[in-house]
């Protein structure tokens, strides 16, 4: 069954708590060559039938209008998987 | 006088702002999440607590609910509407009000009795209150920090419109000690601490005179009911 | 084939196959039964029991569920009981809660359960899941669940793994009692490398009722539904029911299954709102929650219990994953799921209701008029036996005890004997051990952890941590409420057991009673090491005996309470640690007594006698980590006497505050009763010292009983005080309230003037520095 996925970061420029505090965890574990962590979220919608563009369009403003907040969080990409 | 307060699935602080607008003086309305009918209310409260598990995004389900596609309606002709730390969520979602509200920055769950800055007078919801009032009232919340873009804080700041500021320590990173904000026309305020928990002698924030005895929420109840009387 | 058709037609072991099979390998043994134990299964059934029913007998069988190592013990909390005792007791124990009635119409349920296992294997949700099935328990009463408490024991804190469980388990508290919406009362944090690889993890739940809205978990009417609602099941906790599945399956076999369980605290507010209101509609005959044994026990408990029989479908139980099989389904822990029995005429509205709050359900079939529990997998039967022999008639052990060998050892080798330097005539030094023993992580302030979780909501918390018990209001309208302190200490049970579950109780009723309450009943939790163990035997036997007899004696009973064994790494048990709760009852929560004095210019009085009791103190572990001689001495006729005292002195309104004394002794006391407020104070000990026949050291930090720290107006002295003397509580005026500010003294004479910042800043530290 097919799914389109959704992925969903917080806005570049505003602060991002949790990847910060990873960050510093594997800092702490030494790994010093990962200079920044930043956790967003992967939303899988299940549909039935392979998506149309139609279909890609409608998630696309699912995604801007419900699944991510535009303050806040960017859409950063949408696409089919089986 | 009556106020309606909002039940989501998972709110948990109905019952405190219910008590909070008896206290005050006025009538509890209770409006079910699912009924996008508002009983004829003259102001409505958006409680405290974790609404849909504060899944997807703190706020973001409950501001799809059929009562919250009414509230909006009413906010924008001028019903007077408080969200208090989950309800604020609700109507930053809603984009009653601007801006984001995100993990605490010390990414812990916070409670703690809370010193605020009253900043602004002018609202439904803070007339009862001096300008530059400092007040004490308990704050709890793991996804507090408020968080905005530099030109919404400019515009925030230049306009006047932030109702409240953390004093005595910042509790969770909210960008410019914000803790409360109202919008353009008044009527809609959101702040993360909740006054309904400083309203009942006994059972408040440890006050000068004695433990428990902080009211300093109360003020925000007896504002509303001052502001539709005179509206 | 599909999985769940693979599952009907090729792997299921069918009641008629096992009838037909009788020579079939089963495996009992890795289930954990005994030999004898299988056969007394066979015998019950006639036949060799079939895989499901196999899975249920040796999960209900367990010790966690069958109590079979400590049930001739814990008799002892139903047997020595008065009737006078039993006169508020509407429930008493082996039911899921005890309910006390308190007055007015109004009842509490109140109980401490342990989670410890799991929180050490995955900290957040053991714990969380630990709060999720108190409250559960608390809910299946008929109750609105008010208010949690924890009681938390971890490893030392040099120790890199202590964190790790620290963190989690209070974040997984934090996580799912907020989220429930239930005010964190209080509780205690405790760090002992004892508890290394062993944390314990227990969790109390009190819930408010109307008389009439009390619930039984029990079936009794054939023709009534059995419905469960909630969650849908899933694969959460059944890692060793996995050996069933392994046994009946071969390559097609489910993936390795997880041991632990996940909680949804949202799902469980939604489900704790939707059954309240289903109570208050009267359509729930009979209610039972799912904890450890999922199904298995509820449909056996509850037929047991009702003395009726059940005939259920499983395939009709909601499923998260659809390749469990019907053993997986029986012993699922998945969490959040309640199963009502509901009367045919109710069942509209059941619906109604569980469909109002979205909370799915399903009928997976009745109550029937025959001392028996059927259940069929698609059509075939996979269980067929007598309900009780499941649920209550469970192995009884009767567990080798055996006087430990290094008892008397330890005994000897007591503060005194082993010729500890008291410091008695070093006040330097012994100022900067009030800083040591305050500061010690143990006696350090604990808002790290507090401040994480809750205690507004719900706007009835009249007291709260640091205050001496957890207090909250039940009637608005008259300001009725219940205080609840919990108590316990591994180290005087390490050196006496019987005496150390005495001490406990007489603290956790101490406390009550300084809150203004008066104490009514009381819950425990047994952490104890392996019962294979004869020595851990001994010392629950003498646990249990000392709880029992101490209640007897302070004329309060037992309402129920949970035992966990197998505390221990390898030969090493942890210290017996029995946690007592008790609960009290005050008319109106506005006579609350805070724990620290407010005004200045207020007397200071110690109530109570010291004596020199050092054996066993924070002192002698912080100062010379040693531990050995006896716990100190306790006279309950003297608590009961205390407390009554302190509840006729707050009814007066003659007391302004009172601190109990317990670990770190008199300058604990002090430190905390100044700290609270901010207010300084200026005492003597010369007096108790005299009186008392102590030395300085023993006047600061004896950890003698029956002790309580009070400051009172100066206009209700007299009153005070012959309260006091008519009651022969011993009274001694030893300081006046002084100043608040940044100059406040905790000043005691010929020790040391103490700034009230230095030590607030010492006591504050030590937690944040650790953990933060």
């Amino acid at each position: 069954m097919p799914k389109i996925i959704v992925e969903v970061m917080p806005k570049a420029d505003l602060l991002d708590p949790q990847g910060k505090a990873v960050a510093n965890a594997l800092h702490r574990k030494g790994h010093a060559s990962i200079t920044n962590v930043r956790i967003g979220k992967r939303i899988e919608l299940h549909v039935d039938t392979t998506p149309t563009a139609a279909d890609l369009e409608q998630a696309a403003q699912i995604a801007e209008s419900f699944l991510s907040n535009g303050v806040i969080e960017d859409v950063v990409n949408i696409h089919v998987e089986d | 006088m009556k106020i309606g307060v909002v039940t989501f699935p998972g709110t948990l602080d109905d019952r405190d702002a219910a008590r909070a607008v008896r206290i005050a003086g006025a009538e509890v309305v209770p409006l079910w999440h699912a009924d996008a009918n508002l009983l004829k209310v003259d102001a409505v409260v958006l409680p405290g607590g974790f609404s849909y598990g504060d899944y997807l995004r703190c706020g973001a389900i409950a501001a799809q609910a059929p009562v919250t596609q009414a509230i909006v309606n009413a906010a924008k002709g001028g019903l007077p509407v408080l969200g208090i730390c989950n309800g604020f969520q609700v109507l930053v979602e809603s984009h009653l009000l601007p801006g984001g509200l995100i993990r605490n920055e010390h990414q812990h769950f916070i409670c703690r009795d809370q010193r605020l800055r009253v900043e602004n007078v002018d609202t439904a919801w803070t007339n009862q209150y001096q300008l530059g009032e400092e007040i004490t009232i308990p704050l709890k919340n793991a996804e507090g920090g408020y968080i905005a873009s530099e030109e919404t804080l400019k515009r925030l700041e230049g306009e006047g419109l932030i109702a409240f500021r953390y004093i005595d320590g910042n509790p969770n990173g909210s960008m410019n000690d914000i803790a409360g904000l109202r919008n353009e026309r008044g009527n809609v305020v959101g702040l993360m601490p909740h006054p309904e928990h400083a309203v009942e002698a006994g059972f408040g924030p440890d006050g000068a005179a004695a433990m428990r005895s902080g009211l300093d929420g109360l003020k925000i109840f007896e504002s509303v009911i001052k502001a539709v009387v005179n509206a | 084939m599909s999985q769940e058709l693979n599952n009907s037609v090729a792997a299921v072991d069918t009641v008629a196959v096992a009838a037909a099979t009788p020579d079939k390998h089963q495996p009992w043994k890795e289930l954990g039964l005994k030999q004898d134990e299988y056969d007394r299964i066979k015998d019950i059934l006639g036949r060799r029991p079939s895989s499901a029913e196999l899975a249920m007998y040796s999960v209900m069988w367990s010790e966690h569920c069958s109590y079979k190592s400590s049930k001739i013990y814990l008799r002892q909390f139903g047997e020595k009981v008065t009737d006078e005792m039993k006169k508020h007791l509407m429930v008493g124990m082996g039911e899921n809660a005890g309910v006390v009635d308190i007055g007015e119409g109004w009842a509490v349920t109140f109980k401490v359960e342990s989670h410890n296992h799991p929180s050490y294997i995955e900290p957040f949700q053991g714990a969380a899941t630990g709060v999720g099935g108190i409250v559960r328990d608390i809910l299946t009463m008929g109750a609105r669940p008010i208010a949690v408490m924890d009681q938390l024991r971890f490893g030392a804190v040099d120790n890199a793994d202590t964190a790790r469980v620290v963190h989690g388990v209070v974040s997984g508290i934090s996580f799912y009692g907020n989220c429930l919406g239930l005010p964190n009362i209080g509780g205690e944090t405790v760090f002992d490398k004892v508890y290394q690889g062993n944390p314990l993890v227990n969790a109390l739940s009190v819930g408010a009722l109307r008389h009439e809205d009390l619930k039984l978990a029990k079936a009794s009417n054939p023709g009534d539904l059995v419905i469960l609602f909630g969650a849908r099941t899933g694969a959460d906790g059944i890692g060793g029911v996995s050996v069933l599945a392994s046994e009946t399956f071969d390559s097609t076999g489910p993936a390795k299954r997880p041991a632990v369980q996940v909680g949804d605290p949202f799902a469980e507010k939604v489900l704790i709102e939707c059954c309240l209101e289903l109570y208050h509609a009267g359509v729930v005959a009979g209610i039972q929650d799912l904890g450890g044994a999922g199904i298995s026990c509820a449909t056996s408990e509850l037929a047991s219990n009702g003395g009726a029989g059940m005939r259920i479908d499983l395939e009709k139980v909601l499923k998260r994953d659809e390749s469990l099989t019907p053993e997986e389904i029986l012993m699922s822990e998945s969490q959040e799921r309640m199963m009502g029995i509901v009367p045919k005429k109710d069942l509209k509205a059941f619906i109604a209701l569980v469909e109002k709050w979205e909370v799915e359900y399903s009928i997976l079939g009745e109550v029937i008029n025959e001392d028996r529990l059927y259940i069929n997998w698609h059509g075939e039967e996979i269980v067929n036996v007598p309900p009780r022999t499941v649920a209550h008639d469970g192995p009884v052990y009767h567990r080798p005890v055996e006087y430990p060998t290094w008892i008397d050892a330890l005994n000897a080798n007591s503060v005194n004997a082993a010729g500890l330097n008291r410091f008695a005539d070093n006040a330097t030094e012994l100022a900067a051990q009030i800083f040591e023993v305050t500061s010690s992580p143990n006696q350090a302030d604990k808002s790290w952890v507090t401040n994480q979780y809750d205690r507004y909501v719900g706007g009835n918390t009249a007291l709260a941590q640091p205050d001496d018990s957890g207090m909250v209001r039940v009637s608005e309208e008259t300001g009725l409420g219940i205080a609840i302190a919990t108590d316990a200490n591994g180290r005087y049970c390490q050196l006496n057991p019987y005496e150390g579950a005495k001490l406990a109780l007489a603290e956790a009723y101490r406390n009550v009673a300084a809150s203004g309450a008066n104490p009514m009943a009381v819950t425990n939790c047994l952490n104890f090491g392996s019962p294979e163990n004869p020595e851990v035997m001994w010392q629950f036997k003498q646990a249990t005996a000392g709880l029992a007899d101490g209640c007897l004696e302070l004329g309060i009973p037992v309402t129920g309470g949970n035992v966990s064994f197998y505390n221990q790494t390898g030969d090493v048990a942890i210290h017996p640690t029995p946690v007592v709760g008790v609960l009290g009852v005050i008319d109106n929560v506005a006579r609350r007594i805070p724990s620290g004095w407010q005004d200045e210019g207020h007397n200071v009085y110690l109530l109570g006698t010291t004596r020199d009791e050092l054996d066993g103190s924070v002192w002698s572990e912080v100062v010379h980590g040693h531990l050995g001689g006896q716990p100190p001495v306790v006279d309950l006729a003297g608590e009961k006497a205390l407390g009554d005292l302190l509840g006729g002195a707050s009814l007066q309104g003659l007391i302004a505050s009172a601190h109990d004394l317990s670990e770190g002794g008199l300058a604990q006391a002090l430190v905390e009763s100044s700290l609270r407020f901010g207010v300084g104070v200026r005492v003597w000990l010369t007096e108790i010292m005299e009186r008392d026949g102590v030395d300085l050291t023993a006047a600061l930090f004896a950890e003698s009983t029956g002790r309580v720290l009070v400051s009172v107006g100066r206009e209700d002295d007299v009153k005070f005080v012959g309260l006091c003397e008519a009651r022969n509580v011993p009274v001694l005026r030893i300081g006046v309230t002084d100043v608040k500010g940044d100059d406040a003294l905790l000043s005691i004479k010929e020790v040391a003037d103490l700034k009230l910042t230095d030590l607030r800043d010492s006591w504050k530290g030590t937690i944040p520095a650790l953990f933060g």
